[in-house]
């Protein structure tokens, strides 16, 4: 595999043993999120709680239905808390914003209307970015996708995965203090679905932006994250926070690698026996 | 027939083990030509103008024989009849100046119902009392032929343009603001939440997103507005004809059949058909292909 062959080992980028001397950007503490539908209360997630520093890649692993995608709309401002609070940077989350870019698993988030450098350059338009600023960085964040060929043509001409590159660079052009991603990769094949991984970890290397990434794949969870917080089947809680950041795709095959998945595995099994 | 036996099902099949392969692959650009282009004739046929030019031909040829058997240019001229009533109208001046008329009234209802449309549409996603109202009102009105309203339009607004305008604003107004309300509420969940992240609520959000993201059902709306507008213009102009001495098409077509003139009649009617022809077939077709087909949000 060539494309393992990045210049500094992501193992050496960050040192495991100093603490913490960064503020968290963002805090989630003790929230609980619930549903109104006419006749049920659904909880999805019970007082979960959990801190993000800046350049973390920290991934929500749990099974499908869990609450994963509420918590990550909960953080984008989309949902309230009814328990816990959301903070970024001190201040409460109250709404949505441009501090907090989403990627969905949907490929219909671009806007079908606009070419993928009018999408890429949108947020920041709408956001005060003067517009040669925003050009440059929009094809910036186009090339860092390896897209600079498509600048220019609509989003319906590209293929899924092409898609979720333009998602990825619109949200990354925008500088966010986060980057929220609901398993942007789940609808994808297999191998596409592996280049596009080691791509985001290579853009991480170049921007060392701050990352939630959302999934329900064990080995995509220890690839991708830095550290990943492991909730529990629905009413999701937190099972474990556990570090892999000096685990990737060089190591995948190694034994430290099966013993962390074949951890969480058993983590997820045997909660799925207790809760149902 | 073979007839199966169980025993004959019960027999496993295993594939032959073939030996395996690797082999070269011819690269892209030595392959010759991948994309062949069209022939001139395949191409003509592939252009719907074309085909529907071909079509017209034959109903006037249709016309031209049917009329010319019959042979009685008082009840029904025949083609080439009614193309030199035309000429004569357009050389005089008459069906220019009748037809300036009628788009100008056509253009300011239109205009109208499309503003008050919206403002309708933008109320009813933002309040629920506004979605209330719009269905309310337009399962009232949206029923409501807009001729029957002609006699009340005259007695309030008397004889003239604003009686005709306020016609045209009730059959485009209902039609178009319920496909845009369809329209946005059709937007996808992701695509609103992609707005909202962008920072964008409200009037912005509605301009930004929503009206983009519903533009195929907002042009469906326009389309309807429009057929609606010029159907109910040209049969008002009939009715009511003359206003202070601006009668528009509706009125040639009248005044021309009070002189027993067949011929100026079709050809009046002629343009009222090439008029919807044109904004429906070149207008609102060069409005899809740089818009919704463009974005792939339509199939062309
Ligand atoms: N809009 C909604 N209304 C009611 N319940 C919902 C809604 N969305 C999700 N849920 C419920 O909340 C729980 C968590 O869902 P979700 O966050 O989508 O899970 P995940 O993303 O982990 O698969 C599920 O039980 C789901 O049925
Ligand atoms: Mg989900």
């Amino acid at each position: 595999m060539a494309m393992v062959q990045r210049k500094p080992p992501l193992a050496a980028s960050i040192d495991p043993t100093a603490a913490p001397a960064s503020q968290p950007v963002l805090t989630v503490d003790g929230v609980t999120l619930q549903y109104k539908t006419p006749d049920h209360l659904v909880t999805a997630t019970y007082r979960v709680g959990f801190d993000i520093h800046p350049a973390d890649r920290l991934v929500l692993l749990g099974p499908s239905g869990c609450g994963k995608s509420t918590l990550l709309k909960a953080i984008a401002g989309f949902l309230k808390p009814v328990e816990g609070s959301i903070s970024l940077k001190g201040e409460p989350v109250t709404g949505p914003g441009p501090d907090r870019m989403m990627v969905f698993q949907e490929f219909d988030q671009l806007l079908p209307w606009k070419s993928v450098r009018e999408n890429v350059a949108f947020p920041m338009l709408e956001n005060r970015v003067p517009r040669a600023e925003a050009e440059a960085r929009a094809l910036d964040a186009i090339a860092k996708v390896n897209l600079t060929k498509f600048v220019d043509v609509y989003p319906h001409m590209l293929s899924g995965g092409m898609k979720q590159r333009v998602a990825i660079a619109r949200a990354m052009a925008m500088r966010p203090d986060v980057l929220l991603m609901d398993e942007p990769y789940a609808a994808l094949d297999a191998l596409t679905r592996r280049k596009m991984q080691e791509e985001l970890l290579q853009l991480w290397e170049d921007v060392r932006f701050t990352l939630i990434f959302v999934t329900h794949s064990i080995e995509e969870a220890v690839l991708v994250g830095s550290r990943v917080v492991v909730l529990s089947p629905h009413p999701g809680q937190v099972r474990a926070e556990l570090n892999c950041h000096h685990l990737d795709v060089r190591h995948q095959d190694g034994p430290e690698f099966q013993l962390l998945t074949r951890r969480i595995s058993q983590m997820l099994f045997e909660d799925k026996s207790v809760g149902h | 027939m073979v007839e199966i036996t169980m025993t004959e099902i019960s027999v496993k099949l295993t594939p032959p083990i073939r030996p395996e392969g690797e082999y070269d692959v011819t690269p892209p650009g030595t392959l010759g030509d991948v994309a062949k282009p069209l022939s001139l004739l395949e191409r003509l046929a592939n252009t719907t103008s074309v085909r529907r030019g071909l079509i017209l031909v034959g109903i006037a040829v249709v016309w031209q024989a049917y009329a010319t058997w019959l042979s009685n240019p008082l009840s029904f001229p025949t083609f080439t009849e009614t193309l030199s009533a035309l000429r004569d109208g357009i050389a005089s001046g008459v069906i220019p100046q009748r037809l300036w008329v009628t788009l100008q009234t056509l253009v300011m209802g239109y205009a109208i119902g499309l503003v008050i449309a919206a403002v309708f549409t933008s109320l009813a996603v933002t309040t629920r009392l506004g979605t209330d109202l719009l269905s309310t009102l337009t399962a009232m009105f949206n029923p409501l032929p807009a001729i029957a309203l002609l006699p009340l339009a005259l007695l309030w607004f008397g004889l003239g343009r604003p009686s005709l305008v306020f016609v045209i604003i009730h059959s485009v107004l209902w039609a178009v603001a319920l496909n845009m309300h369809s329209g946005f509420l059709s937007v996808s969940e992701t695509l609103r939440m992609a707005g909202r992240t962008f920072g964008l609520s409200g009037f912005r959000f509605v301009r930004k997103i929503l009206i983009p993201a519903a533009f195929p059902a907002i042009l469906a709306g326009l389309k309807i507005g429009w057929a609606f507008a010029w159907r109910t213009l040209i049969a008002a102009e009939l009715v009511f004809g003359v206003s202070s001495g601006q009668g528009g098409l509706g009125w040639y077509i009248f005044e021309n059949r009070n002189t027993l003139d067949t011929a100026a009649v079709f050809a009046g009617l002629l343009t009222v058909m090439a008029v919807g022809l044109f904004v429906e077939g070149v207008i609102f077709r060069a409005i899809e292909a740089r818009t919704v087909r463009r974005w792939g949000m339509q199939r062309g």
